[in-house]
């Protein structure tokens, strides 16, 4: 390990890092946006749900690199745009949080929902203020899946030349350097884990009530 | 770019570097690592899963394991270690594990512990209850973590192949150093294909070896009963739980 | 509801904080190059270089002495391929970049057979699209050769590749995946010198791959570039080229016309002039040193050593 090479190059793998890190946390955000509504379909309408989580499931299945190669095809990009990593981990996320989207609204206890709609929520009240807060947990487990996995995939981007953090891997590799590679890896797991440790305590602050009985006065 | 031409080219099918010598090349890694995989995993999870100590370690473990960058540690691997069979199999373990963990140690210990009673209650000693009550219990989740582990590994083969490695990520890569778009995608469409049948088959596996009972029972992900006061409750953070609500869709 | 509320929202300035924080200093992910489109004031160079030590020390080399002039440069992070900085070049993201001859010429023609220096050079022009051009070519050339290990030369009793032609089907043979298409890879070494190997093994563009390889014996033959200090340093004959089947591969500054003042153009072509293959390969012996020194600092020496710094 080479450690003067890390303070020499700072600005470059800062760079990277911010690259990487709006790389994998636009997907998300992208793919929360298109999932809440999809899956609130699913789980309405069992027609919907039949189509909807098995076709969540195939385009899950499809590999990250596989995607970002068929992607330009079909959108018309550039091999080597950016985009395409975007809108390929836009898709994974959506694929994956549909279902948990679907589930957590289905688990939400029906006494509740009856009970909303008693006090007079009408039905678009009553899904932003009653269901979708109690479906809160489960959307995000499954969104620190979804960040996790992305942050790992956008690395992989760097195979058809878009930025972040796989760049330290390829010219790593080129220049049989593995201290750049080392940095990478360390500074990617760093990141999921920050963003993981961020989307926990983002859902315990959304659900106050899950803490309600652990000692403090709701 | 014309796929059906690629596709219908009898010297795309045959030799080295025909799809037949690829596919098999990228079976024997991917398999390879699963089975070794499993081999580690299964019984570090069930034993973890069945006394209930260290759930917490292991949750923490597969969790900081699943945010290793696959591209970075294989490349890492082969420049310290060399081209060898060795490089790429650790990578592919260090990926493979961590489903396959968190699979099996969610499903032995979600095990109902009424059945886990009863089974003692009858004078079954522990082995026997891990391996024939625990474990058969503990399918769906175990399946649905050998599920993910399965893509993830044929996912990273396909990357492999940077580093010389054959596989049907070969396509993906000589094609784009030669910038032929045709055997790229020729080779992105091989690679879907393969993970779509693999998944296929390992869902109709778990179909088969999952017992009835068990497939009656509604598993829908729930929100977890005790967040944050249970250290040990296996929170649905992982992918297998997710893959399990498939069992029944 | 009004705390998830505010949690998203909170989530969300945080994530767009930190990525204008960090992703501005790269200038934005989402655009193919460095500040994509924007073309840079008028006399500002910004100079890009490939994904491998030796385009980065040239690269420096170029900016150091065009700043010694007092030319205004910028030097741009490393990008990936030709796919990635030929776009870049013409779009204005960057300006300049060193090239190598051969390799240029068949990026942008991939039927260009033209082997010798003088042809390449010329063919180079005329392929190239405006606003491109290319300045003076050095007589540095980092070349591919097929290389042996010293006891397979022995073996042979081989020092060039037309001694080796009748044993090659003998020999596992490694190189980057393009080799095999290129007319000057496989296809040429099969037309010119009747020799067809054994197997080939894709591995990378003369990297610790292909070393890697020959070391562990995977291949017994391999393309290497001539000026890789690694062929000394394990035991390598790198087999001559009597009938000239690769393209020459001459240094060359690819740069955009509308920033190729008269001054920019005397001080590249001076640098172009005092650049050897020797002298590549000197530096990429810097380069490859355990420490792994700063391109920068290891062009600083050479302008030095080459009253150009």
């Amino acid at each position: 390990m080479i450690w003067a090479w890390i303070p020499r190059n700072g600005a470059l793998i800062l760079g990277l890092l911010g690259q990487h890190l709006v790389l994998s946390l636009l997907p998300v955000i992208v793919g929360l946006v298109l999932a809440v509504p999809l899956g609130w379909l699913a789980n309405r309408s069992r027609a919907a749900r039949a189509i909807l989580i098995p076709a969540a499931g195939v385009l899950y299945t499809v590999p990250s690199l596989v995607l970002f190669i068929v992607l330009p095809v079909i959108l018309g990009t550039k091999i080597l745009d950016p985009i395409n990593v975007v809108v390929a981990l836009a898709v994974y996320t959506v694929a994956l949080l549909v279902r948990s989207v679907a589930d957590a609204l289905a688990a939400v206890p029906s006494l509740v929902v009856a009970a909303a709609t008693a006090m007079g929520f009408r039905p678009g009240r009553r899904f932003v203020a009653v269901e979708f807060p109690l479906a809160v947990p489960v959307l995000v487990a499954g969104l620190r899946v979804a960040t996790v996995s992305n942050i790992s995939l956008v690395s992989v981007g760097a195979l058809i030349g878009v930025g972040g953090l796989g760049q330290l891997f390829t010219q790593g590799f080129n220049n049989n350097f593995p201290t750049e590679v080392v940095v990478g890896i360390v500074l990617s797991m760093v990141l999921a884990l920050f963003a993981d440790a961020l989307l926990v305590t983002l859902g315990r602050v959304a659900t106050p009530w899950s803490r309600v009985g652990a000692g403090r006065p709701a | 770019m014309n796929l059906g031409a690629w596709f219908t080219d009898p010297a795309n099918w045959t030799g080295p570097g025909g799809v037949p010598t690829r596919l098999l090349e990228h079976l024997y890694y991917s398999g390879l690592a699963l089975v070794i995989g499993i081999l580690i995993a299964v019984p570090i999870g069930a034993a973890v899963g069945h006394t209930g100590r260290g759930g917490f370690l292991v949750v923490g473990i597969a969790n900081w394991l699943r945010s290793l960058p696959d591209l970075g540690l294989l490349i890492l691997l082969v420049l310290l270690v060399g081209i060898s069979l060795i490089s790429v199999t650790v990578a592919l373990l260090v990926l493979a594990i961590p489903p396959l963990l968190a699979g099996t140690y969610a499903g032995v210990a979600n095990v109902d512990r009424s059945v886990v009673d009863a089974a003692r209650g009858v004078g079954m000693r522990e082995r026997d209850i891990l391996l024939r009550v625990e474990l058969p219990n503990a399918l769906p989740l175990l399946l649905g973590g050998l599920r993910a582990a399965a893509l993830q590994v044929i996912a990273t083969t396909a990357i492999a192949a940077i580093a010389s490695f054959g596989g049907l990520g070969r396509y993906l890569i000589d094609g784009q150093a030669y910038r032929d778009y045709t055997e790229m995608a020729a080779g992105a469409v091989l690679i879907a294909v393969l993970a779509l049948v693999v998944e296929g088959v390992l869902a109709g596996v778990q179909r088969l070896v999952v017992s009835p009972g068990l497939r009656a029972v509604d598993t829908r992900i729930r929100p977890p009963a005790e967040p944050a006061n249970d250290p040990t409750s296996p929170a649905p953070t992982d992918r297998s739980s997710h893959e399990m609500a498939g069992v029944n869709s | 509801m009004r705390r998830t509320l505010i949690a998203l929202a909170t989530a969300t300035v945080a994530a767009l904080t930190l990525a204008a924080c960090g992703g501005g200093g790269g200038g934005g992910p989402l655009d193919s190059g460095p500040s994509a489109g924007a073309p840079s004031p008028s006399d500002t160079i910004k100079i890009g270089s490939a994904n491998f030590s030796e385009s980065q020390v040239l690269a420096a080399v170029y900016a150091q002495a065009l700043q010694a002039k007092g030319v205004k440069v910028e030097q741009t992070p490393p990008l990936g391929s030709r796919e990635a900085y030929i776009p870049a070049i013409k779009d204005g993201s960057i300006d300049l970049i060193p090239e190598y001859t051969g390799v240029l010429l068949q990026y942008l023609d991939k039927t260009a057979t033209q082997s010798s220096s003088a042809e390449v050079y010329a063919a180079l022009q005329k392929t190239l699209p405006a606003p491109l051009i290319v300045l003076e070519k050095s007589s540095a050339e980092d070349k591919d050769a097929v290389v042996v290990p010293k006891a397979v030369a022995q073996r042979y009793n081989a020092s060039s590749l037309e001694d080796i032609a009748p044993h090659c089907g003998e020999l596992a043979f490694g190189g980057p995946p393009e080799f095999q298409k290129r007319p000057d890879g496989i296809p040429g070494i099969q037309k010119i010198y009747n020799c067809s190997f054994k197997s080939y093994l894709s591995l990378d563009a003369g990297g610790p791959l292909t070393l890697e390889a020959l070391k562990e014996g995977k291949v017994e033959a391999a393309d290497l570039f001539t000026t890789s200090p690694n062929i000394e340093t394990n035991q390598l004959v790198a087999l001559s080229d009597p009938k000239n089947n690769f393209a020459a591969q001459n240094v060359v500054p690819l740069i955009n016309s509308a920033k190729a003042t008269d001054q920019v153009k005397q001080v590249l072509n001076s640098i172009s002039a005092k650049l050897t293959t020797e002298g590549l390969i000197e530096l990429n012996r810097q380069l490859d040193s355990p420490q792994k020194p700063d391109p920068n600092t290891v062009a600083k020496t050479w302008l030095g050593q080459n009253g150009l710094g």
